[in-house]
């Protein structure tokens, strides 16, 4: 009984993380402007990391974790290096 | 030893990544945390000093207790159908000068969901955030100093 | 699931509310990147799914494999550390560089109300 509420919230988890991403994406495609997709980019790489949690407890493997890590950092650094590039670049679209 | 804070923090981070405690490991993350605090205090940032541990604690309890309160805030923000909050910006005079304390204000006010730390003006040092459901700027500059700026005075000047 | 059936009743039903709880409070951020209006409202909406979105996450991670494991396991920690001192650094680097581009657009004085 408490399994299977287990394992129906986190199928019900990873598909409300997949709308929070779908939500990301249209917000990165609608823009309207680079900040807002720059904005929705960050979004997407906490989503994405949140989601890699969730299917390192489904699957009961600890290096989900470690990928979700990578992510986490990879996405800092992404978007300090648009948000640096939004401050100096000359893009004015 | 230049930094212990910084050293034992990396420390702690590689035991934590490595999940181990054998005598190389720890050899390991020490050589590498002692390296890196040395070569950050190469970078001659200024010492930090904390002078209250307590207050910063109970500081700390604050802040977690003000981040839930305005995620469930936001989150009906966002989950009103078409509701009317006027979102803007306010300026707040600081008496707070320490940089470590600037920064621990900044982190403060940006990852409490609702308030954004915008721009700091060194030079008048007035500080200027943005605020999603703007009722009264005066309650908002009052909560600021009251509750943050105050403790944060305490404990870095 | 097999792996899963390991965990006694009170640690599932733990697990399952906290998973439910992070992904809910993600879900409501992301949607508030869609909902609200302007720039400066929607940089307010990701910080759910970076504050209680990922502590929700985490703790039920930490759960989930300590019992599972029958030792703490503590490196997911690092991650909601890790975003908790890199979520504000992005936020206010983004806004600032909006605000730069507003001002050199628009030629008029920010901020605007």
């Amino acid at each position: 009984m408490s399994h299977g509420f287990l394992a129906i919230a986190v199928v019900v988890a990873q598909l409300l993380l997949l709308l929070a991403m779908a939500c990301a994406i249209i917000r990165m495609v609608r823009g309207p402007r680079a900040q807002d997709r720059v904005l929705a980019l960050d979004a997407l790489y906490v989503n994405a990391m949140l989601l890699l949690l969730s299917i390192g407890i489904r699957t009961g493997s600890v290096l989900y974790v470690e990928a979700g890590l990578i992510i986490a950092l990879l996405g800092f650094a992404g978007t300090v290096a648009f948000s640096k590039f939004l401050l100096r670049g000359e893009v004015i679209e | 030893m230049p930094h212990p804070l910084m050293a034992g923090f990396l420390l702690l981070a590689w035991l934590l990544l490595q999940q181990s405690l054998a005598p190389g490991t720890l050899l390991a993350g020490l050589a590498i945390a002692l390296g890196l605090a040395w070569a950050f205090g190469k970078l001659r940032a200024p010492p930090a000093r904390v002078r209250n541990v307590p207050l910063m604690v109970r500081l700390l309890l604050r802040v977690i207790g003000d981040i839930v309160r305005s995620n469930l805030a936001v989150a009906g923000i966002v989950l009103r159908r078409r509701g009317r909050f006027v979102s803007g910006f306010v300026q707040i005079p600081l008496e707070l000068t320490d940089p470590y304390g600037l920064a621990a204000l900044a982190c403060i006010i940006t990852s409490t969901p609702g308030t954004i730390w915008v721009d700091h003006d060194s030079r008048r040092n007035v500080l200027m955030i943005h605020v999603l459901d703007l009722v009264d700027e005066s309650i908002w500059i009052d909560t600021i100093k009251r509750r943050y700026e105050q403790p944060l005075k305490e404990i870095f000047q | 699931m097999n792996h899963l059936d390991g965990l006694p009743p009170w640690a599932a039903v733990l697990v399952g509310v906290l998973v439910l709880l992070g992904a809910g409070f993600a879900f409501i951020g992301s949607l508030g990147l869609v909902r609200l209006r302007d720039f400066y409202k929607r940089v307010h909406a990701p910080t759910l799914g970076s504050t209680l979105g990922t502590f929700f996450m985490v703790a039920a991670s930490v759960v989930c494999f300590s019992i599972l494991q029958g030792r703490p396991v503590l490196p997911v920690i690092l991650i909601g550390v890790f975003l908790t001192l890199t979520t504000p650094i992005t936020l206010m680097l983004l806004v600032r560089a909006a605000l730069y581009r507003h001002r050199v657009e628009d030629g008029r004085q920010m901020p605007p109300r």
